[in-house]
């Protein structure tokens, strides 16, 4: 009978100690689940979801506090992912955001200042210039989150969407029509 | 004597058509009015544009650059004058304007100075530099840019394979061109061999050209080569370069790689051409033979400048027929629909076919799949067409992409043979870009995140750099007072400006009124009158504060 209670108790100290030590040794830093969902989102830092960048929207996703349905440049597809990843269902967009056409923001040569205001706004370092020189954005790391667009004093920039060109051109979608004889051309 | 041929999985046999354009010999086009010359004629990035509208050119001259490294040059098939760079038609499946370069022929036709390369003295590799600027890309329907292919990093090239089967239907331009210029295309293997430091050449021709496989063994024999002419089967799509390097050598190409990863390149026969033509002529791609065939009056194969309307090649063919419902692109099994006939011959055009309903019927409506497995038994590369569909036409990509689809060569095979005429390679193809974009999303993402955090990253070391500075600063300030006590200059400084003050103070209390001097009685009494008044006051003022 004692030398039960002894073996389990040593049973239950080695047990005990070993746990410890794995909890010490593979200590999970920061939020894995957040960092999930960081990967999903768009990264383009626009703040439409309320948030100041993707990151604390995710992480504020993790903790339950955000809704899956605020960030507009994800579309209907981010929504589909985020719902699929934590396991809730998939909602339409919130009021307030609705998802736009992929532009980028295009800096009027003739108008700008050069006050680099644009410059400190923009969350991807996107926009090239400095004080008093000619800004341009680098239209291939604009994310389109249009962050730059109000701060220029002289309203020099504008936001174009992009339009489907040779090279960024997808197959479509393949349409059999059901009446081949009306359809032809 | 033949080569050995070795089997190879899938493929058929379609209705081979070759006889209509075959006969007749290649068709030198006369000068065009006009060139439109559109600057993305290769795979990878468009070349970047040299000239502006009014500027004068000279033929062979560089009008686009190569911008990075998988990216080839563009130039001036003739001598004129630019009159425009814009977005025109370009012969694409997706039917959307590209950026050109047009220009009007001054019928002169006056080239820049073309100076041949030494390649016997260049050691392999090197050839590929003076190669950048002359814009060879894969005729073959890749259009591959030819400089990176002769000199790839990796594994040694042991076996240079020469890819002359032309495997789709109508397309007769290779064999004509092995017919009548055998020996300038063995010149260009042999640049090739040396500058890639092959040790053999292996020659891959379909058994429905004995002419150009003559023509072919004429030439290997005449130049003395170590090359071997192998005739392989006719059967689609031998000419792949997967399927013809497994043909030939009986090698297989593993998933996900090229034919490169296991040491052999493959070259199309119309390559090796330009390449003799850039080499020992020193002449740039300018021109390419372009079979246009199908419901024509003269079926012809067409020498043309890069950049000649479409529609001009079709005249030169005798003109489209009565009953001609558009024009294809390439072959019949993966070429695409031409939207508008004024878009330019480029590099990767190899055949333009006149349709009408009675050579390619109309498809019929596309029945439900039955599981027959044809596709699977079709198909060149081993794979299971049917999964592919089913993944991609329910959008799965993840699983389109486990079950190997981008080893599909989009041969079309498996469309063909299909019971049910599901236009399975359409699906494939949607599957393919839809992944493709999603990577680069994907990609841009990562790349957008990254360069948001450092942002932050960087704000925050700027914002203690700056607290640090000024921290040191304040320091610094409080370091001077202390070492002003025993600085006897600052000392001095300090009395001068202490006894100023002092004497400021004592200034300002010793100060009398200047208008109380000269009083009368009465304001005498009157002030008193005040001050006597302000004494009653101020106790209490004093005892209510």
């Amino acid at each position: 009978m004692i030398s039960a209670i002894i073996v389990m108790a040593a049973i239950g100290l080695v047990l005990g100690m070993v746990l410890g030590w794995a909890e010490l040794k593979f200590k999970v830093t920061g939020n894995p689940l957040a960092d999930k969902i960081n990967d999903i989102l768009p990264q383009t830092q626009c703040g439409q979801c309320g948030f100041p960048g993707c990151r604390p929207y995710a992480e504020a996703m993790a903790k339950g506090e955000a809704d899956i349905n605020r960030c507009p440049p994800g579309g209907e597809a981010g929504i589909q992912r985020l719902a699929d990843l934590l396991g809730v269902e998939v909602k339409p967009f919130g009021a307030g955001v609705a998802p736009k056409p992929k532009s980028v923001a295009i800096i009027d040569e003739n108008t700008c200042i050069g006050c680099t205001l644009c410059i400190q706004a923009c969350p991807v370092d996107a926009i090239v210039g400095a004080s008093k020189q000619l800004h341009v954005v680098v239209a291939d790391l604009c994310t389109g989150c249009e962050l730059c667009v109000t701060p220029c004093p002289v309203d020099c920039i504008h936001m174009e969407v992009v339009h489907e060109t040779v090279n960024n051109w997808k197959w479509r979608y393949p349409v059999v029509p059901i009446h081949p004889e009306r359809a032809a051309p | 004597m033949n080569g050995k041929v070795y089997p190879i999985p899938g493929g058929l046999h379609p209705a081979e058509h070759k006889a209509e354009s075959n006969a007749r010999t290649i068709l030198v086009a006369p000068l065009a009015e006009r060139y439109i010359v559109p600057l993305r004629q290769h795979l990878g990035q468009a070349a970047r544009v040299l000239v502006q509208a009014g500027d004068t050119v000279l033929k062979g001259q560089i009008i686009g650059t190569p911008d990075g490294h998988i990216s080839a040059a563009v130039h001036a098939p003739t001598s004129g004058r630019v009159l425009a760079v814009e977005p025109r038609p370009v012969a694409h499946p997706s039917g959307l304007p590209d950026l050109c370069v047009v220009i009007e022929a001054d019928g002169a036709d006056t080239a820049v100075e073309m100076h041949p390369i030494d390649w016997r003295n260049l050691a392999p590799g090197e050839l590929a530099k003076p190669l950048a600027a002359m814009g060879l890309a894969g005729q073959g329907g890749a259009v591959f840019p030819s400089h990176v292919k002769l000199a790839p990093g990796g594994t040694a090239i042991e076996t240079l394979i020469l890819n002359g089967a032309e495997c789709e239907p109508w397309i007769t331009c290779d064999d004509r061109l092995m017919r009548e210029r055998a020996t300038a295309i063995m010149q260009g293997a042999e640049i090739m061999r040396h500058t890639l430091g092959a040790k053999r050449i292996l020659v891959g021709i379909e058994d429905n050209k004995p002419q150009a496989a003559e023509a072919m063994r004429g030439a290997c024999a005449q130049l003395k080569l170590a090359a071997r002419v192998t005739v392989v089967p006719t059967r689609y799509p031998s000419g792949g370069a997967k399927q013809l390097t497994q043909l030939l050598t009986g090698l297989e190409t593993p998933s996900g790689k090229i034919s490169t990863d296991i040491g052999i390149q493959v070259f199309n026969v119309a390559t090796a051409y330009a390449l003799y033509r850039a080499v020992e002529l020193g002449e740039p791609m300018l021109s390419r033979v372009v079979s246009v065939t199908g419901h024509v009056a003269e079926p012809h194969n067409i020498e043309a400048r890069l950049g000649t309307p479409i529609v001009d090649l079709i005249r030169l063919a005798g003109g489209d027929l009565a009953g001609v419902t558009g024009h294809i692109i390439g072959g019949p099994m993966m070429g695409f629909d031409l939207d508008d006939t004024a878009a330019p011959l480029v590099k990767s055009v190899n055949c333009v076919i006149a349709r009408n309903p009675a050579l390619f019927p109309r498809h019929p409506p596309a029945m439900p799949c039955t599981r027959c497995g044809q596709c699977a038994l079709a198909c060149p590369a081993s794979l299971q067409p049917f999964e592919l569909y089913w993944h991609a036409k329910a959008k799965n990509l993840d699983k389109a992409r486990a079950y190997k689809l981008f080893d599909c060569i989009e041969c079309g095979c498996c469309s063909h043979v299909c019971p049910s005429h599901i236009p399975l390679v359409d699906y494939y193809r949607f599957a393919k870009s839809e992944i493709v974009a999603a990577d680069r999303a994907k990609q841009a993402a990562e790349g957008a995140r990254q360069r948001h955090e450092f942002q932050l990253l960087r704000q925050e070391r700027e914002k203690q750099e700056k607290a640090a500075r000024l921290g040191k600063k304040a320091s610094e300030r409080l370091e001077a007072g202390a070492v002003a006590a025993d600085d006897p200059e600052a000392a001095r400084k300090k009395a001068i400006l202490d006894a100023a003050i002092a004497r400021a103070k004592q200034a300002k209390e010793t100060v009398q009124a200047k208008n109380t001097e000269t009083l009368t009685p009465e304001q005498q009494r009157q002030i008193d009158a005040i001050e006597a008044r302000r004494q009653a006051a101020s106790p209490a003022t004093e005892h209510e504060a």
